[in-house]
Order: structure tokens, then sequence, then C-alpha cells
């Protein structure tokens, strides 16, 4: 069968971007030619500034060798510019008149510098900064001449003023706004860094505005020698730096009659009016909007690609954007909107003396914007609560002193990543070094965080060092790493947020996962091992007593009851009441360990034992021998209820807090949630249980109870929040149990407690369990229903659904 | 091929796996996918060693319990961007009996170069 043909007008970014995902998606469906008007194969627009300043070459910054178009049959014609297209003929024709047919076509015809119309802008010497013969001639310009002029404060033009300044130029930018990089930065935040780049040598002129490019020789178009300003002022310079912005590069699309509006207009497939042609990058207007960073081009050039390549899955919805500056040195960020307005409100931290200032601005309790130069390193996780769009109101305190505040782990307190050496480790969860993160970047080419996650798997685990990942992306590659969906879908088999899923389930009454997975229609016959799990969990939680537990869509741990070790074999870790046990459970404990040659046995941080190296053929007897209920150390369920001895022993103790202890584990056992849950009683402030890192802690005063909700002791240690004040044990059950209800019925799969009450808010839960009486009673009612009768699985494995074969052999 | 029967068909679970072992001790993942077709790997995922046996089994793959790899079932291979192949063994289904070639394990290291 002939193959399709696919042509495509513009070899940068997008446009191989989306040849990338074609190739991905359905690597014989066409027959590609690309053409380009530059002479070289597709390079990283974004490294010309590293380039420019001396710190990589044109040969680091090359992204598909010709070698690659080769391995790929991919035609590419370098330096032939298209200059028309005719769709009557489905042709495009080249400046040198060859004609190429296509059955589509991809135009990523990019942008083009603005050049003010000033007299002498035609001088020789005056540049724009754009491409790769812009930089070399700056480069040239910087080895024979000594003044610079920088025309526009924005980030392109400060980072072409910093490269000029790196050669040995003296450089002045002359910008016509107040204030540097006014649409990323407010006033305070562009006078610091305009101070952090006079510290470098630079020279600027605010509200300055150009009058004309003055030249050697005044009869005839020589070289620029000046830049003469309004205010009459004369600034010598033998290179002048246009770098006033870009506007789409529509003229070809226009010239064949394409609807174009400040950009070639696309729909959210990114198909242009004709429906033979697509259009991606940043020529394009979608939704009224031109993008000019990498990040959501890369998302344009995705759903575009599977389009092109007849999927037809996927829409591109628009981006929200960040920008830090790429001057090194300079620490700068900034993403949403900075600048505030009604209703909005401003957290600012301002330490001039430092070079560091941070504006955060919220509206309605959520953050919508942040400005921050001289310390960036919470720039990803800002950005990432503005996307999200979820309640900061339970952070808002320490919102402004980062996540690292929050307790982070795991990478030695570092937060720059450009002062860690090669063999620094990053990702302490998978011992990944920077000299890994950097290489890998550079071999394959990566420009988002979540490539760089999947190729090295840095930050893939716990997350805490994502900071420090994005720092080292965008100094190698200089991609910026948002991923672009507001929601987020729940894995890839579907488009569907978890909200969504679970609200399904509820209005629908859905009770099993094919009847899920049909009603929302799943792309994958079967789901994946992210998705299943989590629709088994919304079900059991949803519909108790009605849906049916599927065991195949458990993970290992809940399909066997006992946890997974590295070498294949399992840990058992019995329930121990409150951490109490006696000579009765001790004596079959080391009975089993002795009969069957267990390994390991290791007293838990949640108060029990842990036997560990056991064979899981071994697992159904050794349950039965230490005739002990099973712990669910290996569910996402309730673990443990640490207690103190309390009362009954302690000359401290107000309260009895093992009984109670014992009480809240004996009502709430069996319980599986979104994630695991950990309980503590404390009898008295001194708080020897740790109370103020658990899921719900209770910690006895001399009146009564207090109880903490959604603290965490995990990555991020997570001090527990105040919850309510109670005096009998009852009430202690009936609100932890109310809390914890709710959790299950809203909480997301393995969102922990602390991620919850984050998203919706303490005030949400304190309304509906705290102040609503009757709310808190059909809370605890629906969790008493629901785990009424439930079985142990150690010793009623029918009941609960255990596949006991899966413990022997088979053939043997 | 010497092929030996070792189960029935319905003693693997729809979506699920079973273990077998051979007389040196090496154990033989056998998965049963949603379409009752059958797949035989060495379970031991190419990553870091993991039962794959005891992995959740969706599509034609299965994802490692401890690191969650997938590993496409025909074939034995790490899906992109992880890189690795797992021995595959011959295997199928007469009437209603899962039968094994438990010595005939091949290792493809090529079918998995080409991404």
């Amino acid at each position: 069968m002939q193959k399709m043909k696919l042509v495509v007008v513009g070899n940068g970014m997008a446009g191989m971007r989306t040849v990338e995902e074609l190739l991905k998606l359905a690597p014989a469906l066409y027959d590609i030619t690309v053409f380009g008007a530059e002479p070289h194969p597709n390079y990283n627009r974004i490294l010309l500034s590293p380039v420019l300043a001396g710190e990589q070459t044109i040969d680091d910054i090359v992204l598909n060798t010709r070698a690659w178009y080769d391995e790929n049959g991919i035609r590419l014609r370098t330096g032939q510019a298209i200059v028309k297209i005719d769709r009557r003929a489905r042709e495009v024709i080249a400046a040198d008149g060859t004609r190429e047919s296509y059955d589509r076509l991809l135009l990523a015809t990019g942008s083009n510098p603005f050049i003010l119309p000033l007299p002498g802008k035609d001088l020789q010497g005056v540049l724009t900064y754009r491409d790769i013969a812009d930089t070399q001639a700056m480069i040239a310009a910087a080895a024979t001449h000594k003044q610079a002029v920088v025309i526009g404060g924005g980030l392109l033009g400060l980072e072409a003023a910093n490269g000029l300044k790196l050669r040995g130029m003296e450089v002045t930018v002359v910008h016509v706004m107040p204030w540097l990089m006014e649409r990323q930065l407010d006033r305070t935040a562009a006078g610091l860094l305009q101070k952090s780049l006079e510290d470098k040598g630079l020279a600027f002129r605010l509200e300055a505005h150009s009058e004309a490019l003055l030249g050697d020789d005044a009869g005839r178009a020589g070289h620029v020698r000046a830049v003469k300003l309004k205010s009459g002022e004369e600034i010598p310079a033998q290179l002048v730096v246009m770098a006033v912005g870009i506007r789409p590069n529509t003229a070809l699309a226009e010239s064949a009659g394409l609807h174009c509006n400040r950009g070639l207009v696309v729909n959210d497939t990114m198909q242009t009016y004709d429906p033979r042609i697509y259009a991606v990058g940043e020529c394009v207007s979608h939704r009224g909007i031109a993008y000019g960073l990498v990040a959501p081009l890369f998302e344009q050039a995705k759903v575009c690609a599977n389009h092109l390549a007849q999927f037809g899955i996927g829409r591109y919805t628009g981006s929200q954007i960040s920008t830090k500056l790429k001057v090194t040195g300079v620490d700068l960020f900034s993403a949403g909107n900075f600048a505030g307005g009604t209703g909005c409100e401003d957290i600012v931290l301002s330490d001039p003396g430092a070079g560091v200032y941070k504006k955060l601005v919220l509206k309605d309790d959520k953050l919508i914007g942040a400005v921050m130069i001289g310390d960036t390193i919470d720039g990803a996780w800002y950005f990432k609560l503005i996307r999200d769009g979820s309640s900061v109101g339970a952070l808002r305190d320490r919102l402004m002193f980062g996540e690292a505040n929050l307790g982070d782990t795991g990478h030695q307190g570092q937060n720059r990543a450009a002062a860690m050496a090669d063999s620094a480790e990053v990702c302490g969860c998978n011992g990944v070094c920077k000299g890994t993160i950097v290489k890998t970047i550079q071999d394959q080419g990566l420009f988002t965080l979540d490539e760089v996650r999947k190729h090295t798997k840095a930050s893939s685990s716990c997350g805490s060092c994502t900071g420090l990942v994005e720092q080292i992306l965008m100094a190698t590659a200089g991609g910026d790493y948002s991923e672009a969906p507001k929601k987020k879908s729940m894995c890839g088999c579907t488009d569907r947020t978890h909200q969504e899923v679970r609200d399904a389930i509820r209005a629908q009454h859905l009770t099993s996962i094919p009847a899920v997975q049909a009603f929302l229609e799943w792309r994958t016959p079967n789901g994946c091992a992210t998705c299943r799990p989590a629709l088994n969990y919304y079900l059991l939680s949803t519909w108790p007593k009605e849906a049916i537990d599927d065991p195949q869509s458990r993970f290992i741990n809940e399909r066997s009851h006992a946890n997974i070790q590295k070498d294949g074999t399992y840990s058992v870790v019995p329930r121990m009441w409150g951490g109490e046990t006696n000579s009765g459970e001790l004596r079959r404990i080391a009975h089993v360990v002795d009969k069957f040659k267990i390994p390991t046995v290791k007293v838990t941080g949640g108060q029990r034992l842990d036997l560990l190296g056991v064979k899981k053929e071994d697992l159904p007897a050794v349950w039965k021998e230490l005739d002990m209920p099973s712990g669910h150390a290996y569910a996402k369920a309730l673990r443990t209820v640490k207690t103190c001895v309390g009362s009954e022993w302690c000359r401290f103790g107000t309260q009895d807090s093992t009984r109670m202890g014992q009480e809240l584990e004996r009502a709430l056992w069996r319980m599986y949630a979104p994630h695991k849950v950990k309980l503590a009683v404390s009898g008295c402030p001194r708080n020897c249980a740790e109370s103020g890192i658990k899921d719900v802690g209770v910690i006895g005063v001399d009146s009564g109870w207090e109880i903490y909700v959604a603290g965490n002791g995990g990555i991020k240690t997570e001090v527990a929040q105040f919850f309510a004040k109670v005096k009998t044990h009852t009430e202690v059950l009936e609100y932890s149990g109310a809390f914890l209800q709710l959790y299950r019925e809203e909480g997301w799969y393995l969102e922990r407690t602390v991620h919850y009450v984050n998203r919706v808010g303490l005030d949400h839960c304190k309304a509906r369990v705290v102040d609503d009486a009757a709310n808190r009673k059909a809370l605890w009612e629906r969790l008493q229903f629901a785990l009424d009768g439930e079985p142990d699985p150690w010793h009623e494995p029918d009941k609960a659904r255990v596949d006991l074969k899966q413990f022997a052999l088979v053939g043997a | 091929m010497t092929y030996i029967p070792i189960c029935n068909l319905e003693d693997i679970p729809v979506l699920g796996a079973r273990r077998y072992r051979r007389a040196d001790g090496k154990v033989i993942a056998i998965f049963r996918n949603a379409e009752d077709r059958v797949f035989a790997l060495h379970d031991r995922c190419p990553h870091r060693g993991g039962p794959l046996s005891q992995g959740i089994v969706f599509g034609e793959s299965v994802a490692c319990p401890l690191h969650n790899w997938c590993i496409t079932l025909n074939d034995g291979c790490a899906v992109a961007p992880d890189t690795g192949t797992v021995e595959r063994f011959p295997v199928r289904v007469v009437a209603g009996q899962v039968e094994l070639d438990p010595a005939a394990g091949i290792a493809t290291e090529l079918a998995c170069a080409a991404e």
C-alpha cells in the first residue's frame, strides 16, 4: 500500500517534536519530508543563550542529527524555504521552484523577531536574536567590537546582554518600560534583578525610547555607531540587538488563504481551517493565545501527532506557563498572575541585602501567582500549587518558607543544583547522581520533568528532590517542565480524574471494574496497574457489601496479605492491640520463627513484631500457627494504633491511653482506606506515642481528649492539626471514625490524610464532622456498617476471597 | 519441544499468574490474560530481580511488584524507556490443560533492542 505523504514546513523544535511523537505512535504511516529555512538540522533554540555566553557550543544543542533523519527515513531539505502552498493541488513550492505534494501538511513556521521601524534599522551591525546565524553574528561582532546596545529588557534581551557581556563587550540595555521583564516580574523583583545584573557589569536605560540608529557614514548604509534616544542621549554601539518581541510567522499560511488572527488559528486538535493542514508551535494561535515557551509547544506536538497518527484521542486545551531566566548566577522564577488585583492578597518576603525577594499571590485561598528572585528552589512546588488550584489555606502561614520547610529529607538539605558536584546524589530514593541526570538529559534529548523521571527514575518515588531535578533540567536543556493538564487524569487508560471517577461510581451506582471502565470509556481493555487498584478501592468504599472485591486488581501485598520483600519473600506482622502483647503470643511467635526458620524478627515502629523472610508457600501455615489477627501491615488500611502506657502505670499520665488505643484499634481494624492509616494515643501532652505525626492523633489531657488529624511522619514530616476536643472515649471513637470515614469516601487513592486535608481544607472536614452532629453520626454509622462482619483474611480466607491456590507452586 | 502438563487453565486466575519451579530451582511464572492466552517468563524482573508472577497483569503486560517496571508478556521485553529482557518459555493450552516446556528457554536480547 502506498504510504500517505506528510510534509513538514519548519525544521524547528515544535515541528520535529511532532514528528518524533508521530513516529512513536505510527512509524510506518507516512512518507515524511521536512523543509527547513535554516541550513542546520533541528537544534534547541532555547540554548542559544548559553551558546552566546560561551557555556555551550552549537554541536551541544543539536537535537536531531542528520543521521537521525536518515535512520527514520525522513527526507530533510535544509536551507530550503517554502514560499507557497497550493492547497488545490496539495503541493508546497520551495524557493528554488521544487514542488512536493502532500496528503497532510504540518506547518511549524515559528515566529519572527519584531523589528522596530527606526531610522537606521538596516545598518550593518543591527541584529535580531532568533537563530544560529544571529548568534554567530553576535559572537563575531563581540570579537571585533567593543560596545553593544540591546533594545528590549525582556527575557531574551537580558540573556543576549548577559552573553555579550561575558564575551567582553560593554553592554547597555535600553528598555521602554519602567522596569525590566514587566510581563514576568513586579517592580520590586525587577529592581533586584537589575541590581544583580548591574553587579555583573551591565548598564541600563529604563523608560528610554530609541529614536534612531546612527551610522558611521551618514550618506550610505554603513555600520551602526550609536543608538540615539528620545532624550537626546547617544549611546555608542557597534552592535545593536533588537529583542523587543516576536510575531507568529504566518506569511506563508496567510498567502495560502488559511485563517490567521495574530497566529495561524487552530482548534483543540491543532488542525487549521483546512482539514489536511495542521499547525504547531509559535506560529499558532490557539484559543487566542500564541505561546512562545517550549512546554506548551510540546503538548501541542503530542496532541497533533496523535491526530496525524489517526488515533483521534486527546485535545490541547491550553497551558499554564512559568518562566525562568537563563542567566548563570541569577535565579529568577515567575508564574501565573503575579501582579494581583481585586480580591487578591500578597504574601511578600523581601531581603534586599541577600538579594532575595519572593511574592506569592493568593485569591480565594488558592495560590494564583508567584515571583521569586534569588532563591527559586520552590518554584516548581509553587507552580504545582498554582496548576492544581488546590486550597492552600492550611499551609498559608508556612507557604512562603517553601516545601523544604514542610520537612524535606533525602538530599542532604541541598537546594541549589548548580552548586552540587556531578557525583552528588540528587534522588535519595533511587540513588541517582547529578551527573547521571545531566548525561541522560543530553543523550536522550529530554525536556520535561516527566521524561527525566521515566529515564532516570530521579524524583519518581517520593518526589522530594523534584525542585533539584527541575533545576538540573533547566540548566542542561533549558526546558521547562510543566505538564499542562490542569486536571490530572488517573492514568494513561483514561482522561478522567480521580474525582470524576469517584463521582461517576456514586452517581451511576457502578459496582464492578468492567462497568466503570465501560461507562467512562476506558481506552485499554482491562486497565493497568495504576487504575485497577484505585477502581477496586473506590467501588468497595462507595458500595460496601455490594461491590465485590477483585483480588487481581490489588497490589501483591493485599493479594497475599503479607509484605513482599526485595528478595521475593514476605514479612508477616500479627496484630498486637495497642502495642500490648502477652506471654502466650510471644511463645507462639517464637515457635513459628523456629519451625519455619524465619531469619529475622524486628520490632516495628508501630509497636509490634515483624517476621521477615517468610516463604510464600509457608504463609497460610504461619498465620494459622500464630493464631493472632492480621496486622494489615501490608494494606492500604488501618495499620497500628500506637499508645503510651498511660495512667495505668505512668506517673504523669492523665488518661488511660492504652485502653483508648485498643478501643480505637478494635473499632477500626480491617478498615481499608485510600492509603495506609496510622493512629496514636498519648496519655498526656508529653506525647510519648508521637500523636503529632499521625493520621489521627489523640492526646489525653486532664479534662478529656484532644484529637489531631492529618499528620505524617513520612517523606515530609507534617504536623497534625488540631481537630476537636472531646470528653469521653465514645466521643473519641465517633469523631475519629467519622473523620476517617469522610476520608474513605472523599480521598483519592494513594492520597494520605495530609494531602486529602490539604486538598479539601481542614474547615471542610470540621464542618462535616465537628460542627454537624447529625452528619458525624451518619458517617460513623456508615463506617460501622462497612466494617461489620468484615473477615480477617488470615483466618477467614474464604470469606475474604483470598486466592489460596496462589501460595502453592504448580506442576509440583 | 517437550511440553509437560503443569495445571489446568482454571487454576490460574484471569489476569493472574502461577509459579512453576524447575528441578534446578529456577522459577517460571505462567500468566493468564483476559482472553485466556497464557505466557511463561522467568520469574525475575530484569531490573532488580522481582518476582513477576506477583505483579498486576493487564492487557498483555505485567507490572513488577517491586518497582513497577512493565514487562510485555509475549516477548519478555521491558516497556520503554526501561530496557531489559526476561527469558521466555514455550507454553500452550491443550484441552483446558496448561503445558509448559521448562527446558526450552528463549532469551531474546535482540527483540527488545528496537524501541
